[in-house]
Order: structure tokens, then sequence, then C-alpha cells
């Protein structure tokens, strides 16, 4: 029995890095300080070998590798999705193939905070890491996200609760105010609930900066909110020494997404100018900050980059993995860790039923299941290693406290970069 | 063996001014002539052909947080432009912003071998190793951001600088780091309030010491530690009209070695009526006399640039003055951060004096070996606009061409006009070559003596203009601006100005001893302030593969 401490969990962007477990005969059959969703991860992982798939029967390795390379040399405009739930490594991995056989690469992200990246190439983004929000936030706002539920330790380690150098006292230093358009368990938690009518987001935020502004307003009420209550709400926020906006997928999928985050990041802009104030998007996934990152450094881009010309070509709407599934250009597709056949719109899912599918996963999803070639793979941060990136930018180290007896997802890719080489 | 015979060799480190000479490389390295010259030696033939070390360049933001940001946020600076993967190579795309492997590829295609990453903060320096790794050819090395540390902050205002001087040793240990870099000391510390510093004796909020006593702690502790490099101080006030008061300043009162970075922006007038002007005569007075402080110019280049620095504030002050947009990101415990894409216009007066004050520290610079050629890039413009640099110095008809199309305004109480000053290309080596390399302390760089690193830049002269020009000045490139050849550690990567291939290239790292007990106090303030466990935070090795150590000594 071993005890592996501080390790880094993936479940969320949170990357809470001080799990501790404990294994036996390489099962993990103890793990401390996760929350609920971290623990689920960790539980019951199983690491022992599974034969790839090709149409769902049982092959070798190589075999898989051999159809795999095969529908992807033959493809004409191949779509690679997913990225999220693997480490960077793999990420550049997968971005290095995208560029050999001229493909569609995108990640989960313009499905999730795609539209965050819009804005903030529209306005840019004044943001911080999260131990300045521990040490410092006495103001923090969460818009259209429920972290409680989400990202369960968030307000443990890193927002409302943790002491820090300036904020002795912890939550008694801070006020929570959210907005959302239901009374989420993290509403329930805070100091102010402003409850929002659906679609109504982009208003309230102008009507906001409006009033930090100076500006009066001629209504007595914005999208469900009371005027008096916005003002409070501004005074609120000009008036502490530092505060933050969370948002999440509340505004990023909904009527307006990336106008949305624009109203977001360009109030937060100016409450710079009478505070100090930050912005942050609850990331999802452990590593879909660092796809962000990699195909940044790697295509010039965050997402939605499209290779058929030798050199990465930047396209939301275009480039997307929907909008390629949705008209039916893309004709085959390579799914690494993650799950589209099951959150994909129907249109999107259908197209995905006429055309070969690989899938590069450690369970057996629902795309998995469906695929024309499946690669059981190992997980990162469990028995793999490899490097993720915090839902604030920072890069940690994923431990492998399980021994690997699966390929990585580092490996299938290079077999398939080779693979597609020599075929 | 590689024999590069026949060219004229710039070599200052060794005093060779244009010789004809060969040079032999084997294993990687310059060496003698052997007595019997192997059958299987590769030739070059050089005759007639101008043959340097490879380039340095000590300050460049090429990779990690705020770069990749600064990609992520300018896509219209790479729609048009783009390079395609062929022959094993891989694509990229962005000018003032490119990606990883086009920054090492345009670097290397300008006869440039070994670069410095000018800012990184502890948190994320795994991170900057990760884009490194995807940045093949170049050596590397990583400055670290030390300037608005808490921790260090802390035991600097309680005078415990043996201590701070232990938390220095095992901060650039933690991160395979190079360099202390010190950005507006205590100003980014303040900004996390909304302030900044004015003076050397203005206070860091809430940390009982001024910016003063932060940058002499930090001096003497990378003094007494034996690094290879100085401190590498980004001032108080840069971009401020009127800066030159604290930058003159700093230079007389420092005790110890400093390097200036981008001085050009720390160098500014401010006339009665508050406008700017180019304050390079009275700074250059300054620097000629102090001897322990060397500086890189950080040249503006007319066209668009990208300011990114760990000055967050300034990018505010920027912010507010463009309209343009902006990034900031704070970073727990140990710096700031800032982003906003910016134009240099010729006709702007502002631009203008920037462009003078730039041209007057290299033409007043009495000490070449003390200078070193830089744009900040992309700060006061692309790396790849060297050329057109280095011909504004060699090149005083073409200076005042240049000249002529400034606005007159920008030119009062300015002395660029008188300056007849060009120069040499042996002058040109110095700073681009052998001054940068031995500021940095990189012994095997930058010159072409026995045991130095076989990385070397052949120019022909004869493709003079033969190239399209990307800047709307023609003839602008001249010699230095392709290099026929190429070879790093001995292997020919440029062949008659194509690139050949890629394999990857070092990252230079410093090891100074330190007091072990230091970790477990370093522990105690970082359990209560960071949000990442101790032990997840230094950088692995894994990420440490390709490094090499250079000794502190």
């Amino acid at each position: 029995m071993t005890v592996e401490r501080n390790v880094v969990c993936t479940f969320c962007g949170c990357l809470c890095d001080d799990i501790n477990l404990t294994i036996e005969d390489d099962r993990i059959v103890k793990v401390e300080k996760a929350c609920g969703n971290g623990r689920g991860l960790f539980e019951g992982y199983n690491p022992d070998p599974i034969m790839p798939k090709v149409m769902g029967r049982d092959t070798t390795f190589q075999e898989a590798v051999k159809e795999a390379s095969r529908i992807l040399r033959s493809a004409r405009y191949p779509l690679i999705y997913g990225l999220s739930s693997t480490s960077s490594e793999a990420q550049r991995m997968t971005v290095q193939l995208a560029e050999l056989i001229g493909a569609s690469i995108d990640s989960t992200s313009s499905v999730c905070h795609g539209p965050t990246g819009l804005a903030m190439q529209a306005v840019g983004e004044p943001t911080c890491t999260l131990g300045e929000i521990k040490n410092r936030a006495d103001l923090l706002v969460f818009w259209g996200c429920n972290p409680l539920v989400t990202h369960s330790r968030h307000f443990a380690r890193y927002s409302a609760m943790p002491k820090g150098r300036f904020i002795p006292e912890g939550r008694r230093d801070r006020k929570v105010v959210v907005v959302d358009v239901r009374r989420s368990e993290t509403a329930k938690s805070a100091d102010m609930y402003l409850q929002i009518k659906q679609g109504c987001d982009f208003e309230v935020l102008l009507a906001l900066k409006a009033l930090i502004m100076g500006r009066t307003l001629d209504a007595v009420e914005v999208g469900g909110i009371p005027a008096e209550v916005l003002q409070q709400l501004a005074v609120e926020m000009k008036s502490c020494r530092y505060g933050v906006i969370f948002f999440g997928m509340g505004l990023t999928m909904t009527n307006g997404r990336d106008l949305n985050v624009r109203g977001v990041l360009s109030l937060v802009r100016e409450l710079n100018d009478h505070t100090r104030f930050s912005a942050l998007p609850m990331r999802g996934h452990g590593n879909v900050t660092g796809a962000d990152q990699v195909m940044s450094w790697l295509c010039g881009y965050p997402f939605a980059v499209n290779y058929s010309r030798g050199y990465p070509r930047y396209g939301p709407g275009e480039y997307t993995a929907v909008d390629l599934l949705c008209s039916g250009e893309a004709d085959c597709m390579l799914v690494i860790a993650s799950d589209p056949a099951a959150h994909f719109p129907a249109p999107a899912v259908k197209h995905m039923e006429t055309i070969p599918v690989i899938a590069i996963d450690p369970a057996e999803s629902l795309t998995a299941a469906g695929a024309s070639v499946y690669f059981p793979t190992a997980m990162y941060g469990i028995d793999c290693e490899g490097t993720a990136y915090r839902m604030d930018g920072v890069a940690l180290r994923l431990k492998a406290p399980l021994k690997r007896k699966r390929p990585s997802d580092e490996e299938v890719l290079q077999a398939l970069i080779e693979g597609v080489k020599s075929c | 063996m590689l024999i590069i015979k026949g060219g004229q060799v710039y070599d200052p480190t060794n005093g060779v001014n244009g010789d004809v000479k060969d040079i032999y490389i084997e294993g990687g390295k310059v060496v003698n002539p052997p007595e019997r010259i192997p059958d299987d030696a590769t030739v070059i033939d050089a005759r007639g052909m101008i043959v340097m070390p490879g380039g340095v360049d000590m300050h460049a933001h090429i990779a990690g947080s705020k770069v990749n940001t600064g990609r992520k946020l300018c896509p219209e600076d790479h729609y048009e432009h783009f390079r395609i993967a062929e022959k094993g190579l891989r694509s990229g795309a962005g000018s003032r912003v490119p990606t990883t492997f086009l920054t090492a590829y345009r670097y290397v295609e300008m006869g440039y071998t070994t670069v410095v990453e000018a800012a990184s903060a502890p948190l994320v320096t795994r991170h900057t190793h990760e884009e490194l790794m995807d940045m093949p050819l170049l050596d590397k090395a990583i400055l670290i951001t030390m300037g608005n540390n808490e921790i260090l902050m802390d035991m600097i205002s309680q005078d415990k600088f043996d201590e701070a001087k232990d938390v220095m040793a095992w901060l650039l240990n933690s991160t395979g780091g190079y360099g202390v870099k010190v950005v507006n000391p205590g100003g980014v510390e303040n900004w996390k309030w909304g302030g900044n510093v004015q003076s050397w004796d203005d206070e860091v909020k809430y940390f009982g010491l001024t910016s003063r006593k932060l940058l002499d702690a930090l001096v003497q502790s990378a003094d007494s530690l034996k690094l290879p490099h100085s401190v590498h101080l980004h001032g108080l006030n840069l971009g401020v009209p009127g800066n030159v008061e604290t930058t003159v300043e700093v230079i007389k009162d420092v005790q110890g070695r400093l390097h200036l970075c981008h001085l050009q922006f720390l160098s500014y007038g401010k006339d009665k009526k508050g406008r700017m002007y180019s304050g390079a005569s009275a700074v250059m007075e300054a620097f000629n006399e102090h001897s322990n402080v060397t500086m890189d110019v950080g040249q503006i280049v007319f066209g668009n640039a990208v300011t990114m620095t760990s000055d967050g504030p300034l990018e505010y002050r920027i912010q507010k003055m463009t309209g343009h947009k902006w990034c900031n990101d704070d970073v727990e415990c140990e710096t700031g951060g800032g982003i906003v894409p910016m134009e240099y216009k010729i006709k702007s007066v502002a631009s203008a004096v920037q462009w003078i004050t730039g041209m007057e520290l290299f033409l007043l610079a009495k000490d070449p070996w003390r200078v070193a050629l830089t744009t900040d890039h992309p700060n006061a413009g692309p790396f790849f606009c060297y050329p057109q640099v280095i011909r504004l110095l060699m090149d005083k008809d073409y200076r005042n061409h240049f000249i002529g199309l400034l606005p007159p305004k920008a030119l009062k109480r300015s002395v660029i006009k008188d300056l007849d000053r060009e120069y040499s290309l042996y002058e040109i080596a110095i700073i681009t070559r052998a001054a940068p390399a031995k500021i940095l302390g990189l012994k095997e760089k930058g010159h072409l003596g026995v045991g130095a690193d076989g990385d070397v830049a052949i120019y022909d002269p004869r493709n003079y203009g033969h190239r399209g020009c990307i800047c709307n000045f023609r003839e602008c490139r001249r010699a230095l601006d392709f290099p026929a050849w190429v070879i790093k550690g001995g292997d020919v990567v440029v062949k008659d100005g194509t690139l050949l291939k890629e394999f990857p290239g070092q990252v230079y790292r410093v090891v100074p001893d330190f007091d072990s007990s230091i970790e477990e106090k370093i522990r105690e303030d970082f359990e209560k302030y960071y949000t990442l466990s101790f032990e997840n935070y230094p950088v692995q090795e894994e990420y440490l593969k390709g490094s090499k150590e250079v000794a502190c000594s």
C-alpha cells in the first residue's frame, strides 16, 4: 500500500493539486481532499489493458493504427476534435498530425468558452491568477456559472473562503454576488443574488457599465433587475479594492455569446479606471485551457483552425467542429479525449454516423462505442504523466500514481503520425 | 569536419577584423586547423563573403504566458503572414508575434542562433519551457522576474539579505532560469492596488521598503551569487516623458553590475510645457562613465508592434492613451503583466522622438562592448527588422533620409542631425554578437575562437537587394539581411538562404548554491499565499532535458 501526495485532479479547470491517493494492488482505494467530482474520477479507475477495436471488434494495436492511418490518409476533409481532457504533450502532437494531413482542428472550446476567445480578441482581457483572488479580492461576482456544483472546491481553495495576505478573515472580508437566471446552489450562498431574465445578460452588462461611468438609467428595470439594485451593484463594484467577475457558459452559450463576454470584459476594463478589477472564465475540462494555449503557440489561433492549405487558417463558424459536421463537409473525424456524440446537436451527430470516426479515449464513451476505430488509452494524471493548464493559465505537472498498462494518447498519436507518413 | 574557407571573418572577441581566415568546426565546436584535413570534410567556399559568429539576441519576448496571450489576442497579425509546412519543417503564422516554430526559423534565417526570453514569472515558467521545446535550432535562456516577488520583498524589508540571496538562488534553481529580471521594482506590486512608483524612494505599499532598497538588494544578491549575467533591469517610469531622471539616477547610484534593457524607452526628457524630447545625451553621459552598467537599446521600428511587459501599470497607461485592446495579468505573489497592440507612426511626434532616442543611444555610446542591438521584440518592433536597424547605423545617408521624413517638431533638442558616426561591420559584429554574449556571460557564444560553439552566419554581399522587402523603404536591407549560409553547432542548417532542416536547441540555466534551510522558510509563506502545493511548484526535470548548466563563478 502506498500513498501518493499532492496529486493533481484533472476533473475540472481548478486542477486542485493537493489530492492524496492511497494505492493498493494497482487500484486507488482511498481519495483524500478531492470533491465529489474528483473522487469519481479517481475511485474505481481501472487501468487494465483493453484491446483496441476496429468496427466494434477487438484487434491488435498495429491493425488499429493501420486502419486509422488509412482512414486519415484517404480522407479529403478530415476533422480533428477534442483535446480538452488530455495532456498538452498529446495536444502538441495532435496539431502536428492535423498539419500533416491538412485537417481542420478544433477543441471543445468551440462549444464552451470559444466566444470568450472571440471577445478577448476584440477588447482584450484584464485578468489574474487564482492566487491574487485569494490574497486580494474583496468582491466576487459569479455571472452565469454555478461553481458550487461544477467546480466544487473553487469557493474553498481559490475564491470565497480562503484567507490571503490582504484578506485575513477569508469569507468575512469578502462580498459574494451571483447573477443567474435561477437560484442555483451558488446563488443560495451569496450575499447578493440578482435574478436575471433569460437572454438579457448583454443589456444588464451594458446598463451596469453606464452606471459605473456615472450615467443615469432611464428605466425602472433592466433584464428583470430593478434599476436601484443595479445601482447598488455598481456602487459595490466601484468601491471595492480588488474585484473579480467569474463567468461561465450562462454567458457564452446563450443569446449574445461573444457579445455577452465582450460586455463583461469591457465592463472590467472600465472598472479599472476606478479600482482594480479582473475577469476570469470558469473553464470546464481539466486541460481545456491547455488546448487554447498549445493551439495558440503552434497555430497562432486558439481553436477553429484549418490546415488544408498547409498553414493554419482561422475560422470560427466555419472550421469549428459543429459547423463542419452540420454542413456535411467533414468526411472523417478523429476524436481525442472528448465525447461529441453525447454532446453535439443532433444534425452534427447525424453526420458523424455517416463518416468514419476514430476515437482515442480512456473510457468507452458514446463516441468511442460508435467509432470505426477505437483506441483505449491511459488517463492523463492517473496512469499517464503530462502537463495541464489551470483555468488561469498556470501550467502544472501531472503525476502518474498508477502504473500504465494501456498506451498513452501520445503513443497512439505518434503511431498515427508515422502511419500516415508511411501510407 | 566543416571548413569555412576564405571568408572575411569578423570576430571581435578575438580581435579579428575582416581578415581572410579559415574556420574549422568539429564536434560542434570551433577547433584548431588539423594537421591533415580529413577526406570527408565539408568545405564551404566563403570567398568574398562575410563570416560572423551566430547572432545573439539578449532581450526578446518569444515564449511563455504573455507572448502566447499576445498571439491569441492578435489574429489580425497572423492572417497574411504564414509559412507552409514543407520539407519536414513545420508551418506557422504571425509577424509581430509569430508561432514558436516560425520564430525559430525566422531567427535562424537571419543568422541568429541564440535568443534570450526576457521575462518569465516563476509561477508560469513551466509553460515557457514547454514553448521553448517547440522552438528548434535556437539556443535559449530564460530571465526570471523577481522585482516584485512578495517573498523576496518581505525578506529585504526586514534586512534579511542573506535569506533573500538564497531565495533568489532557489528561484533560479527551481525554474530552470538563467538570470534575474527586475521590472519596475515595487511599481507592479503597487499596481495591484491601482498605484505605481515614480521615484526610487517611493514606498512599496504594505511592504515597508522603497524601490531603491529593493533593487540594491537584488543587485547585490546577484553579484554575490556570481551569476554569469547581472540583474537585468527594466527601470522606473518606462515610456514616461522625463524618465531620464530616474534612469540617470540608477546608473550613477547602482553599486554592482547592472544591465539596463530597452534603454530607449527609459531615456526621455520633458520640457517645461510637458513635451517629450530625446534624453539620450544625458543618459549616455552617465552611461559612458559607469563601466559597471551595460545596456540594450530597444530601437523603435516604424510600423506595427505589440507591447507586452510585466509592467502592468505601463500597459494600463498605454491602453488609456491608445484606446486599443488591453490584456492585464496579475500573477500571484510574483509579478504582473500587460499587452497592448501598438503602431509606431513615422509622422507621429511621439514615435519619432522614440526612434531618435534609440538611434542617439547607439551613436553616443563610446564603448560598443557594453551595448547590444535589440528591438525588445515585439515591443518596439519585430526582431526580423534588425537588418534595417543595422543599415541605419552603418549608412549615414540612409539614416538622414529617414530623419528627413520625421516631423520637425520631433527633432527639437535632439542631436541626431549632428552625429556623423557610422558603425563599422566590426562594431556591428560587437553589438549583435560579441557584446551580448559577453554581457550574458555565455563564453561559448558570440565568437569563433577555438572552443566556441560552431554557430556561424555567412553573408554574401552579392545578395544585396535580391530579396523582396517587407517594409516600405526599398533597399533598406543589405548584406546582413539574409545570410547565404547558417551553421548551428557545426551543422549546416541554411544553404543558399534556404532553411534545410531542424533539430532541438539547448536551454541555458544556472544552478547557484543556496542554504537548503531556506526551503522551509519559503514553504511557510508559500502555503499561506500561493494556490498550488510547494512540491508541485519547481519546474520538473522533464522540462529541462535539453538544458545546459552554466557555472556561477
